[in-house]
């Protein structure tokens, strides 16, 4: 493969890997949600720069409302869990009046049980993943907490990955009329076709290639 | 089977560990800390803050923050605000049902005021430290590679002046600190309903398992709530520790873990 098309192949892979975060997390928050049998599931993720979480991803009870929605750092029990950095389950909310309140009046639904993880990142807490009035028959078991742990990783992964496709995509966008930016489109813009209008445009970028080969 | 284990697990079955005939008398748990109620102990619980007049905590003996300003300085000021979420005031119940009588501190390094970046954390150990408590209980830790220097350094301080670091550890196979410190006891969390049973774990970097899942505990509002994690398994081990530290006043912390060791529920004495 020569540079050019190596070029192009590339920005084409990290837009693309930009946009599938959101699909990632969502993915994540419904197999969490199906696996603990549970009413809902979410993952806020901490905005940089602005001390607050947003629901990137919700599954079940009060995902109408919640996507896209912010709480503050640090208050409640998502912000303990990301402050903590440690798992959380807290069986009877009922028995806590604010938190009841403060849930009460973003989502519309109040659970009576909430199992939250942190989305651990190289250094800091990215977010929290949290699993509302999970399905469950008898005691809490630890590997329900190594689960969750092990979902709220995964979420984790995706966050960084996203977000270093976001900085790569941000770094092409801000090259919007370079070159280098117009490969890319490009590249989204074939990427995009297929049949023979795919195999043309595929020619025509070979054409480019040699045109401009020394 | 190959590659890192997803968790840290316990050893789960009772292992069959010899202890000395006699250090310096057959150590049990009536020895070790039979009879004691924690009293003389100070506690320091560091944490979201401990509820005022919680009837589960009792009185707390002083409670303080660690403040970061928006240039990241940080002070410690006294605390009215009590509890921003309600584990730190578990914590404090977990440690008080314990040892009755222990003397318990507040200081606060969670809430809005704190950054999360890790310097509240920080500044408020350092604080704890130089109070001198004789068991500080950290149910958090931070990932910031920055800290770890400093923070080893106050766990080493806190080692050699008799203050007890007891820190929770993560359960999948995170790096973070100050739970991975040799100078500190760190806890993870094993799964029965007996406020007494702890396990010693012969694979560190988790050295013990306390009681973590489905532990009832104080909460915000005057109530209780049930709750899971290796925050609540930390105290245990905290409380269990201060029971010792009355009963036998001036031990280092190397002797405490090693009579934590010698009593924890899965190691068969001689005696």
């Amino acid at each position: 493969m020569n540079e050019e098309r190596f070029a192009s192949a590339v920005a084409g892979q990290v837009l693309a890997a930009a946009g599938a975060r959101a699909a990632l997390l969502q993915s994540i928050t419904d197999v969490a949600r199906a696996i603990f049998l549970a009413e809902a599931a979410s993952i806020a993720v901490l905005e940089p720069g602005t001390r607050r979480f947003r629901f990137e991803a919700v599954a079940g009870q009060g995902s109408d409302r919640l996507l896209g929605l912010t709480f503050p750092f640090g208050e409640g029990i998502a912000g303990t869990v990301a402050q903590t950095g440690e798992a959380m389950v807290v069986d009877d909310l009922t028995k806590d009046p604010r938190f009841a309140r403060d849930v009460a009046e973003e989502s519309g639904y109040v659970p009576k049980a909430i199992m939250v993880a942190p989305l651990l990142g190289e250094e800091d807490t990215l977010g929290v993943l949290s699993v509302l009035d999970r399905g469950r028959s008898g005691r809490t078991t630890m590997q329900e907490l190594e689960l969750l742990d092990a979902f709220a990783a995964q979420a984790a992964l995706a966050v960084q990955l996203g977000e270093g496709a976001e900085r790569a995509a941000g770094l092409l966008r801000d090259s919007a009329e370079d070159d280098v930016g117009r490969i890319a489109r490009l590249a989204l813009q074939v990427d995009s076709l297929s049949g023979p209008r795919r195999e043309a445009a595929s020619r025509l970028l070979d054409a480019l290639a040699d045109l401009i080969a020394d | 089977m190959s590659g890192s284990p997803l968790a840290w697990s316990s050893l789960g079955s009772p292992s069959a560990k010899k202890l000395p005939m006699r250090w310096p008398q057959p150590v049990t748990r009536d020895w070790a800390w039979g009879g004691s109620t924690g009293r003389g102990v100070r506690v320091c619980i560091v944490d979201s803050g401990i509820e005022f007049g919680h009837p589960r905590v009792g009185p707390v003996d002083s409670a303080h923050v660690a403040v970061v300003d928006e240039d990241g300085e940080v002070s410690v000021d006294t605390d009215e605000t009590g509890d921003v979420s309600g584990h730190g005031t578990a914590c404090a119940g977990i440690v008080r049902s314990l040892a009755p009588d222990c003397a318990l501190h507040s200081m606060r390094v969670l809430g809005p005021e704190a950054t999360g970046t890790g310097k509240a954390l920080l500044s408020g150990l350092e604080w704890a430290v130089e109070q001198g408590f004789d068991v500080i209980n950290m149910s958090l830790s931070t990932r910031r590679r920055q800290f770890a220097d400093v923070l080893r350094d106050l766990a080493d301080r806190a080692y050699f002046q008799r203050s007890l670091l007891v820190c929770s550890a993560h359960n999948l196979a995170v790096e973070s600190f100050p739970w991975r410190f040799a100078s500190v006891v760190s806890v993870g969390s094993h799964d029965r309903d007996d406020e007494l049973a702890f396990d010693y774990n012969a694979r560190p970097p988790v050295e013990f398992f306390g009681r973590g899942i489905d532990v009832e505990v104080a909460w915000t509002g005057g109530g209780s709530t049930v709750v899971s994690g290796n925050s609540f398994a930390t105290p245990q081990l905290a409380g269990i520790a201060a029971l010792i530290l009355a009963k036998h006043p001036g031990l280092t912390p190397f002797e405490v873990k090693t009579i934590l060791y010698m009593t924890a529920s899965n190691v068969k004495g001689a005696a």
